[in-house]
């Protein structure tokens, strides 16, 4: 906390400003939409829109593989983990202390690990964002278990089934929308984590802005980042109707 | 033949079940009464071993069923359905398939777990529902439908379990009387038809009077009556309810003293 001093931050706060003065374009309206060979165009500014757009394509994918890995994993930890299923001690506390760690491991030092283990590149992103997920998201789920009433779950045990067969047909339909709903929310946090995690060599639209920010290109920043943010945007645009509709069925 | 001896259940320092020698002969349409807290349920969840027994032991035609585990115990839960105040179907799920959830042991894990069900099943779920005349509602969500309708839909998953005992704690006590008629009317016919012996917990001593053959009363978990609906008389009844069948007989004469 030493290190907070009011003179720092006096001196500091106008260089802020200075940065996001420097990576802005210098557009210029009468040439905005001529070719990308002229200085001042919006075509100039995007002048690797291709390979970005490609490459933003590929951070959404591996936003959504990472979700859909991690939110597997989650399901199948999450049973146990719920306190009100009864599973045996053993199984629930591997589960609570599994996801417990795979929660506190940020995704950057799971990609750090990995991108040692497999290398540069998509797969070990994808990993390291579906291992953090899976933690995050298999507390989640266990909680929406936990809230589920036990008038079903009792109802699948007296007449026979098994404790697998009651996750399924007692809880499973029960909790299914909510579960999707978080599943959504965190795949929109994704995109995000997805579009840095580049910087560590985990691929995707990241491992571009890094070195375009280490190598100053300025208007190349802002380009990129805009993008990121467009098309973050539209995802949570595009999901939070989709949740919304999920929560808001009849039940 | 199902055989209670000494079943005894603890919950910390209070005894809920208190050492219950019982004999349920084949085909008996058997009401438990007493009031609120005396320990029915408790009773007829041991029996169906979803509360685990402190004491005492459960037969059923000798053959001891108090310490089954696994499978075999999965097999004696099928064998003897259990039938809930909160009928305890899946809401989200439709009809038909809440009532095929009462074949789940008799199919292999896989297959049961992906929800493929034999044809062979289906049918059977139907022609339940059918008996029950609800067949029309087979395709609805079960949390969409009345209370009475719901019961139903959990008669027809007990049918379906095909069981050799019916147990059903407090069915009609969230039911209005014309439909708490029609359940205990379907519990009596399915006694009837297919000879299977019925316990139910029932708070109202009319339809206990009119649809069991037996009665027997707890208080306080103890066995405190036993024997056909006309022995209950107005002192057998104070006694089993205590103060609050002294108020019912003070009241006018068409208000059944019952638990609250």
């Amino acid at each position: 906390m030493s290190e907070v001093r009011p003179a720092t931050l006096a001196a500091g706060l106008p260089r802020v400003g200075e940065y996001f003065g420097k990576i802005l374009p210098t557009l210029r309206w009468p040439v905005l939409f001529a070719g990308s060979e002229t200085e001042g165009s919006l075509a100039a500014w995007f002048y690797r829109l291709d390979s970005w757009a490609w490459l933003l394509f590929e951070t959404a994918n591996m936003a959504a593989l990472a979700t859909l890995m991690g939110a597997g994993a989650a399901l199948l930890l999450a049973f146990p983990a719920a306190r009100n299923l009864g599973a045996g001690m053993l199984a629930r506390q591997l589960a609570r202390r599994g996801l417990e760690a795979m929660r506190t491991v940020p995704e950057i030092v799971f990609a750090l690990i990995l991108v040692w283990a497999f290398g540069v590149g998509p797969l070990a992103g994808i990993l390291a964002i579906a291992l953090h997920t899976a933690g995050t998201l298999g507390k989640l789920f266990a909680e929406a278990i936990e809230n589920a009433g036990t008038g079903a779950w009792d109802g699948v045990r007296a007449a026979g089934g098994s404790w697998a067969q009651a996750c399924r047909f007692a809880v499973l339909p029960q909790v299914a929308p909510n579960l999707l709903s978080y599943a959504l929310l965190r795949f929109e946090i994704n995109l995000r984590a997805a579009s840095v995690i580049g910087f560590v060599g985990g691929g995707g639209i990241g491992e571009e802005l890094y070195t375009v920010i280490a190598q100053n290109y300025y208007e190349e920043i802002s380009a990129i980042v805009l993008l990121i943010l467009l098309c973050v945007a539209a995802i949570d645009l595009l999901s939070e109707r989709l949740r919304h509709r999920l929560i808001g069925a009849p039940r | 033949m199902l055989e209670l001896q000494g079943l005894t259940r603890r919950f910390g320092a209070a005894t809920a079940v208190d050492a219950v020698d019982l004999r349920v002969p084949e085909g008996q349409m058997l009401g438990i009464i007493g009031r609120s807290g005396a320990g029915k349920s408790t009773l007829l969840r041991m029996i169906n071993r979803l509360t685990e027994p402190s004491a005492g032991r459960i037969l059923h035609h000798g053959r001891d069923v108090t310490a089954l585990r696994g499978a075999a115990l999965r097999g004696w839960r099928t064998g003897c359905a259990m039938i809930f105040q909160q009928f305890n179907l899946v809401p989200r799920l439709d009809v038909l398939t809440n009532v095929l959830l009462g074949r789940l042991n008799h199919l292999p894990a896989w297959r049961s777990l992906s929800g493929a069900w034999p044809e062979a099943d289906r049918a059977m779920a139907l022609s339940a529902l059918e008996q029950l005349d609800i067949a029309g509602l087979a395709g609805q969500r079960a949390g969409s439908l009345s209370g009475g309708q719901q019961q139903r839909v959990a008669i027809a998953r007990a049918l379906v379990q095909e069981p050799a005992i019916i147990l059903a704690d407090e069915p009609v006590a969230s039911l209005d009387p014309r439909n708490a008629m029609l359940v205990m009317d379907a519990l009596a016919d399915i006694n009837r038809r297919y000879g299977i012996p019925v316990l139910v917990n029932i708070h109202s001593l009319d339809l206990a009077r009119s649809h069991c053959e037996r009665l027997v009363g707890l208080a306080a978990g103890r066995l405190v009556f036993d024997g056909p609906p006309e022995a209950l008389t107005e002192e057998a009844a104070r006694r089993l309810y205590g103060l609050e069948a002294a108020e019912a007989a003070a009241a006018p004469p068409q208000r059944v003293p019952v638990a609250a």
